[in-house]
């Protein structure tokens, strides 16, 4: 689905990715860990076209989509929920949920609207509320609602859990789980480790830019270095 | 004080007023709707303006010297006026966006603000030349139109020329119009996105670039058609007749909340009206110590003093953002 090679990416002078690879077959969730400043959310903004890479390659379903805009890389499959939610205050949920679905004009669109408000009921009580007014919660279900109103294959999401009360985490977290399930691949950035791998199959660890351990979810649980710096162990 | 006097020709400052206002109301949107997605003022916006009220004279000019200005419906030649103003000033605002204004989206602030002016004046004297060599005169008065000068008596004081209601009617029809794309279509959503959080909208398949050409265009237009319908309800028109009617206009937007759209037709309409019946009422109510004249401070008076206490405009408001 997913393929990342060697990726250099810099903030102008100051490099943030030194060199990454990694890899998303189709139908996974893949966690993407590491301490902040890592650089998972430039990973994503890479993976998106939000910012451009200085060398490397990204392949998505075997084709580069490296240099393209973001908004013909969301044409190819490709749907991301960015940090910090970023749902667009000034809309009504509804017209967040439209805006999610802008490049679609097919005949599912209104089915993939009732796939979302059933992931997130409370989405359809408010669907006339502007969105600046919705809890964090709510804010992070809508912006999850509207990145799968496009229909993506790949999700990428990142540290969907932050700044939430943890019986809403869990929630989000089961809801990504069954995303993946109905079929969407998913690359999740998580601040929270310990959730991230209960779910994902494969895992990444990213530090200061580069990626320091990788494998399957069950194992990174197990890794002494992975309990002791993601998981709060002493 | 003539309080009778000052009843009787209330309909009519009322009338001026609104008409004013709709001007404004048209002129003011262009700059809200640019500052709405990239938090600048295109101070090349009045000379779009007035560029459509040449068009507009230019047209009618051609007609009336080919003898078909009086043969043709007083009606559809406004139209075809009106269209034509409204697609040269919106093509033309997507040209200097494009050559102008793009190329500086990264540099500092004030710098693609010396480049709108640069275009304004550059524009204004563009005009001037061509008009010169084209016309051997810049300043052009608009023919009239039989049937629109015609006058509806409504009472003894008040009679209501037929051109000010086409005036009114052709402003109210664009308001709801653009209220209607920009509020009901998926594309003023896309507007409205890009306005708020350009990566965020990018990453809905919206092209961004795409949406900022289209703002200009619509703002172009509206600006274009305020230019047409200044020409028809006032006349007389030169190269250099934006820089007031922009003024205001901006000034409008500002106050009814910069960036806002239904905050610039009510501060249009508000600009307006204090204008009309301050011309119309200050020397009346002063005894004569204060006449018509002082109509811009009043109104800038008042306007200061709404902004004193609503900073960001008559409608601007802070969304609430909860974390
Ligand atoms: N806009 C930016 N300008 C300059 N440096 C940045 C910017 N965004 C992130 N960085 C730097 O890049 C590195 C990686 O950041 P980021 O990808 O946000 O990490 P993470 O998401 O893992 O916390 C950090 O050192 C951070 O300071
Ligand atoms: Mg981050």
């Amino acid at each position: 689905m997913l393929e990342i090679r060697d990726l250099h990416v810099a903030y102008g002078e100051i490099p943030a990715l030194k060199g990454i690879s990694l890899s998303v077959a189709t139908g996974e969730i893949v966690a993407l860990l590491g301490n902040n400043g890592a650089g998972k959310t430039t990973t994503l903004k890479t993976l998106s076209g939000l910012l451009a890479p200085r060398s490397g390659e990204i392949l998505l379903e075997g084709e580069s989509v490296r240099g393209m805009p973001p908004h013909l890389i969301v044409r190819k499959g490709l749907a991301h929920v960015p940090e910090g939610r970023r749902v667009f205050n000034r809309l009504t949920v509804r017209e967040n949920l439209e805006m999610g679905a802008y490049t679609r004009s097919d005949a599912a669109v209104s089915a993939d609207l009732d796939r979302v408000l059933s992931l997130f009921p409370r989405l359809g009580e408010r669907r006339a509320q502007v969105a600046g007014t919705l809890s964090g919660g709510e804010q992070q279900m809508l912006a999850i609602g509207r990145a799968l109103m496009g229909s993506p294959r790949l999700l990428l999401l990142d540290e969907p859990s932050m700044g939430l009360a943890p019986v809403l985490v869990e929630q989000i977290f089961e809801t990504v789980g069954s995303i993946n399930r109905q079929g969407t691949t998913i690359l999740l950035v998580g601040q929270n480790a310990a959730l991230a791998l209960d779910i994902a199959q494969r895992a990444y660890v990213l530090e200061t830019g580069a990626v320091v351990l990788s494998g399957s979810a069950a194992d990174l649980a197990r890794n002494q270095d992975v309990r002791r710096a993601y998981l709060g162990e002493m | 004080m003539d309080f009778a006097l000052l009843l009787e020709i209330f309909p009519q400052v009322l009338l001026d007023g609104v008409i004013l206002g709709f001007m404004y109301a048209l002129i003011a949107l262009g700059y809200t709707m640019v500052y709405g997605v990239l938090e600048f003022i295109n101070f090349a916006h009045s000379e779009i303006f007035v560029v459509g009220a040449f068009v507009g004279v230019e047209i009618l000019l051609g007609l009336k010297n080919a003898g078909a200005l009086d043969q043709l419906p007083p009606f559809l030649v406004l139209l075809l006026i009106l269209v034509a103003g409204m697609a040269v000033s919106g093509l033309l605002a997507v040209v200097i966006e494009r050559v102008a204004y793009r190329p500086l989206r990264g540099a500092p602030r004030l710098i693609p603000l010396i480049s709108a002016i640069g275009v304004s004046f550059f524009l204004q004297d563009f005009v001037r030349l061509i008009e010169s060599v084209w016309r051997n005169a810049f300043n052009l008065v608009y023919p009239g139109m039989e049937g629109l000068n015609r006058r509806l008596e409504l009472t003894a004081t008040v009679d209501v020329p037929v051109k000010a209601l086409v005036v009114i009617t052709a402003s109210l029809l664009m308001l709801w119009a653009l209220h209607l794309l920009v509020n009901r279509t998926k594309l003023g959503t896309a507007i409205r996105a890009v306005a708020e959080d350009q990566a965020t909208a990018s990453l809905m398949g919206i092209n961004v670039n795409a949406m900022i050409s289209l703002t200009f265009l619509i703002g172009g237009a509206m600006g274009g058609a305020a230019g047409v319908l200044f020409g028809v309800q006032y006349g007389l028109i030169n190269p250099y007749t934006g820089f007031i009617p922009g003024l205001k206009a901006f000034t409008a937007a500002v106050l009814g909340g910069i960036g806002n759209i239904p905050g610039a037709m009510m501060g249009g309409l508000v600009l307006g009206l204090l204008e009309a019946f301050a011309a119309s009422y200050l020397s009346l109510l002063t005894g004569g110590a204060f006449g018509a004249e002082y109509k811009d401070i009043f109104a800038f008076s008042v306007l200061i003093l709404i902004l004193i206490f609503r900073p960001r405009g008559l409608l601007g408001e802070v969304v609430r953002e909860r974390a």
